[in-house]
């Protein structure tokens, strides 16, 4: 166990240095730092001195090994727009979509669970395929369409909900639909397979023996245990919800880290881009390392075959 | 028979499913062999046919856009702005599904917007595709530093916020169907470089594949004519899958502003022209984003049954 501990943090070491590598390359593509630092008044020696400053004066190498030294510190400079913290200006906005994030996963698994355990009990019959259909709907609808949509029917024409911005409840139904939908589909194909696996089960097989009623045999035996891998596979589920949000959060002026994307890249205003990069990069590798080391306390055979790393 | 004349297109042995694979066509078969699975696909489930004359009808629309538009996708009638489709009131036969505030013809920007969605999804999965593939093959043939550079490489791309990459590239270099194509590729080539990985890494060690070695065939010789063509059907497969991915990805990155820039006809574009109309004159985007629709559930649809027929492991999935 922990060698293979070792070796899978090893893993997602390299994968975040990589990470940095690909940030620090599109901070540079962005454009020279000292002509958003510096205005039209500065003279050649402003220029100068500030590079010198900044380090920008040295062999890009160097500058890769400050940058990284800087990050590793925790160090993201200030917001060029506010002049105020990055990091702070981030984590201010980050509530709003860890709640928007919440509330959409919710949604998800809502629909996603009872439509894998019915198509799974109903299999190969017209209701599996319905159900077929609605999960790949959301993989095949847009979601900046959807919630178009949404806002014109629920908003617009009936006027039963707010199309944006927040407040209340009510502000919410709408955006986590539209973002929830989309992980309907992967969710669904995980606890249908899971429950055709436990339906089969011996464990099942004795409740229905007992006399139990199929509604308690499905709904607590089955899908209790049903219900443990796509648990596992939940917290990469959420962190693409919340990149997701992107989208999400333009469509219904949610004031969370993906308008701040938006408005940031507007202004140029990089520190504060980069941080939201690298905090979804780090967040993402983190979450799969959770997983495969839940999988793998949990499942004797990965820790310790070599090379057992679960393939998606 | 000898060892020299033993290739392993001519063996049927060679085409069996192994550790996950997909049944392996050898390439010049593949015609001959995928026409009758299609076929049968069609015989076992009549509903597909639905799906498949929408996808049928989205590639010749794309194909002959410019001869099928009755009106220019962007010449302005500022006279005409926001006739609402011809079946409403104050709606004209001549603009069946209205136009936007510019005037433009609504349907004649879908029959354009067609070939921008047709263009960048084949582009789109050939490239990443080449990329992936060519990259899969080197990690699973060399193994060792090469594979664990690669996969790490395949893994970080996942961990990347990809809006955010499309966004900045498209501040930097302006938006563009090469930034999208570039996005694309980002994201995709990882999917083919762990399939083909996966699948070199147990043919390798096969008869042929030795033999072939044994021969002094080169490592190019033996991934080129040996070990791709064996894993050619699968990525086909894997292909299909992607093809809504790409177009809805395009969609939304034109949406955002970070792809096919304006006034271009891209299906995203025009959704994100009618966001701020939508109370006023619902048309403008409700079309588009159904095109959208249309033809990415009937590529899944299809490329899930594909997937079902040709493997029947995932059939339960």
């Amino acid at each position: 166990m922990r060698r293979y501990l070792l070796s899978r943090i090893t893993q997602a070491i390299v994968t975040l240095w990589l990470l940095t590598l690909v940030a620090f390359v599109m901070a540079r593509l962005t454009g020279n730092p000292l002509d958003v630092l510096l205005d039209a008044r500065s003279t050649e020696e402003d220029r100068v001195a500030m590079a010198q400053v900044l380090g920008l004066d040295r062999p890009i190498a160097t500058q890769y090994a400050i940058y990284l030294r800087d990050v590793v510190h925790g160090d993201f400079g200030n917001s060029f727009k506010t002049r105020r913290s990055a990091l702070s200006t981030v984590m201010e906005r980050l509530p709003w979509t860890l709640e928007l994030g919440t509330a959409s996963f919710l949604v998800s698994l809502l629909i996603a669970v009872p439509i894998g355990v019915v198509t799974a009990v109903k299999r190969d019959t017209a209701i599996d395929v319905a159900g077929k259909v609605l999960a790949l709907l959301g993989q095949s609808l847009p979601t900046f369409w959807l919630g178009l949509m949404l806002i014109l029917l629920f908003a617009v024409t009936l006027e039963w909900l707010p199309a944006g911005g927040t407040g209340s409840l009510a502000h919410f139904v709408l955006p986590s639909i539209t973002l929830g939908w989309f992980t309907v589909a992967g969710i669904m194909r995980l606890v249908r397979s899971a429950m055709l696996d436990t339906l089969g089960e011996e464990f099942v097989v004795t409740a229905r023996a007992k006399g139990l009623a199929e509604p308690g045999v499905v709904w607590k035996h089955a899908l209790r245990n049903a219900v443990i891998p796509p648990l596992t596979y939940a917290g990469v589920v959420f962190v693409a919800l919340l990149a997701g949000a992107v989208v999400t959060e333009t469509v219904f002026a949610w004031p969370g880290v993906g308008q701040l994307v938006i408005e940031s890249i507007t202004f140029r205003d990089f520190p504060v881009i980069q941080i939201i990069f690298l905090l979804f990069g780090v967040m993402y590798i983190s979450m799969n390392l959770v997983v495969d080391l839940l999988y793998a306390w949990a499942d004797p055979r990965i820790r310790l075959t070599e090379g057992g790393r679960r393939r998606r | 028979m000898s060892l020299s004349t033993h290739d392993p297109a001519d063996s049927p042995a060679m085409s069996s499913v192994e550790a996950g694979t997909l049944p392996a066509a050898p390439e010049r078969a593949i015609a001959t062999r995928q026409r009758p699975g299609l076929i049968e696909l069609l015989r076992r489930r009549k509903i597909l046919i639905v799906p498949m004359l929408i996808l049928a009808a989205f590639v010749v629309v794309g194909l002959t856009a410019p001869y099928l538009a009755p009106l220019s996708p962007t010449e302005t009638a500022l006279g005409m702005k926001l006739t609402p489709p011809a079946w409403l009131t104050d709606g004209v036969n001549a603009r069946p599904l209205g136009t936007d505030q510019l005037g433009r013809d609504i349907a004649s920007r879908i029959i354009h917007g067609a070939r921008v969605s047709l263009m960048t999804a084949l582009a789109g999965i050939l490239l990443s595709g080449a990329v992936g593939t060519a990259l899969g093959l080197l990690a699973g043939y060399y193994g060792a530093w090469v594979d664990a550079l690669i996969m790490r490489g395949a893994d970080m791309t996942l961990a990347v916020h990809i809006y955010i990459l499309a966004i900045v590239l498209a501040v930097v270099w302006g938006p563009g169907l090469g930034n999208v194509l570039l996005v694309t590729m980002f994201l995709l080539w990882s999917r083919y470089a762990r399939q083909a990985r996966a699948e070199v890494l147990s043919l390798k060690e096969r008869e042929f594949v030795v033999a072939a070695r044994a021969l002094g065939a080169s490592a190019t010789r033996i991934m080129a004519r040996h070990l791709l063509p064996n894993i050619l059907a699968s990525l086909i497969v894997l292909s299909t899958l992607q093809v809504g991915f790409v177009i809805v990805l395009e969609a939304t990155l034109s949406f955002l502003g970070a792809g096919v820039p304006p006034p271009n006809p891209s299906w995203g574009v025009m959704v994100a022209d009618g966001r701020a109309l939508i109370a006023s004159a619902w048309w403008v985007s409700t079309f588009p984003g159904l095109a959208i629709l249309l033809v990415v559930l009937s590529v899944n649809l299809v490329g899930d049954a594909i997937r079902d027929q040709l493997d029947p492991r995932l059939r339960r999935l």
